[in-house]
């Protein structure tokens, strides 16, 4: 339903302050550690669970499709380039994902485009896209699954 | 000034007995200010039952000596050196104070019920240690309160803007600096000039601020932080690893991320 801090884990770093993108996380001027401060307009993004080097930020599930008992905590490894879930059911099953989300160094292939050749007034009037349609990779034309190849037993 | 004892000198006015019994009271302080913290906020009630919580859904059983050996390795590596700061300024700013502050404290208590009678003959080590301690505990402290503390760093905020959180970080560093400010003064050996007389009255003032304050402040964090350090590290060796997922299964081989820049929150 929305994000928690643990305070015990939390160090003030303001990672989250930081990610958020609802602007909502915000450093207590009580005991200087992060908090929610407007729950209702959090939604879940994960993205300041994920940034938090302490892992003490927690989300709470809605109740209707997540009971009460259940666990979805995230451990982002930037140096690794993996992020990892942990869901955990009500009745003790657990479940494990590991995902890359990188495959370069993080920072090295930012594209310089202001280095870039300045586009001439039909490109810019153009409904294209910068790099399009090179940068689609599609040969011109939209990408099409043949027929035989759906799964058997899958009709629509 | 580095080598005298000032309560030795403060008891020359002053019976020891009096000082002691203002120790004693500080220690007071602490330990209601701490209890009453604990029934109110109700931390020490969540924090077993989170350690419950995890020991139910441990993956393994750890014995007494693997315990020991991870709470010894906590003790020395994480809390020591405040390893959940990370590498960077705040964590060295956040051990000299720590280390500073421990080292002010444990001389002052020595040199308060050992050798503050009058003919009483202090060992160099403890003033030494007292205001080596001051110094750090300055040092540490005002590096983080001036430069380092998110509300300058991050938000944008001038330094000489006060919240709530602050009341134990400027109260610590009053008691550094007024200490050693005392001890500056009184070290003159100004006779019955006011100097001194100021100092020592500022010194015991922010003493009581302190210590006085140890529910309002984050005082007792010196408490609760150990303690979680070590359950977060049970937590990790037993499997529970507080239903987090374990450690990916691939090599550190991208460099930081986001982890690259310090937060900017403005």
């Amino acid at each position: 339903m929305s994000t928690f801090v643990y305070m015990t884990r939390c160090d003030g770093c303001g990672h989250c302050v930081d990610i958020c993108p609802s602007d909502i996380m915000h450093i207590d001027e009580n005991i200087r550690r992060a908090v929610n401060i407007e729950p209702n307009f959090c939604w879940e993004c994960y993205s300041c669970v994920k940034a938090c080097p302490n892992h003490a930020i927690d989300v709470r599930g809605y109740a209707d499709f997540a009971p009460m008992g259940h666990s979805v905590r995230v451990r982002r490894e930037e140096e690794k380039g993996t992020i990892s879930w942990k869901i955990k059911f009500r009745n003790g099953t657990t479940k494990d994902f590991v995902s890359p989300i990188t495959t370069k160094p993080w920072g090295k292939f930012i594209p310089k485009l202001a280095e870039g050749e300045k586009p001439n007034d039909n490109e810019i009037n153009s409904q294209m896209l910068y790099t399009e349609p090179n940068g689609l990779n599609i040969d011109g034309k939209l990408p099409s699954v043949p027929k035989d190849t759906f799964k058997k037993g899958v009709y629509y | 000034m580095m080598s005298s004892n000032p309560y030795s000198i403060l008891a020359e006015t002053v019976p020891s007995v009096f000082i002691q019994g203002f120790v004693l009271l500080m220690l007071a302080l602490i330990f209601f200010g701490t209890v009453i913290q604990m029934i109110h906020h109700k931390n020490i009630t969540y924090f077993f039952n989170n350690a419950k919580k995890a020991k139910l859904s441990a993956e393994r059983e750890l014995g007494a000596g693997e315990k020991t050996a991870i709470i010894a390795k906590t003790v020395i590596h994480d809390i020591a050196t405040t390893a959940e700061l990370g590498a960077g300024k705040r964590r060295v700013a956040h051990v000299l104070g720590m280390w500073g502050t421990i080292l002010f404290w444990v001389a002052s208590v020595v040199m308060i019920f050992n050798y503050s009678s009058i003919n009483a003959v202090t060992p160099n080590i403890w003033p030494m240690m007292w205001h080596i301690g001051a110094i750090m505990t300055c040092v540490g402290g005002y590096w983080f309160w001036l430069f380092l503390r998110v509300d300058v760093l991050a938000e944008a905020h001038p330094w000489y803007r006060i919240i709530k959180a602050d009341l134990f970080v400027l109260t610590l560093l009053a008691c550094a600096t007024f200490g050693l400010a005392w001890s500056y003064t009184q070290s003159l050996s100004l006779e019955n000039r006011w100097d001194d007389k100021i100092f020592l009255t500022l010194y015991i003032v922010s003493n009581l601020a302190l210590f006085g304050g140890v529910y309002w402040s984050k005082f007792a964090h010196m408490f609760y932080k150990p303690g979680a350090a070590i359950q977060k590290n049970l937590a990790e060796a037993d499997g529970s690893r507080d239903n987090l997922p374990p450690l990916a299964d691939a090599p550190k081989q991208f460099g930081l991320g986001i982890k690259r820049e310090q937060p900017k929150h403005y």
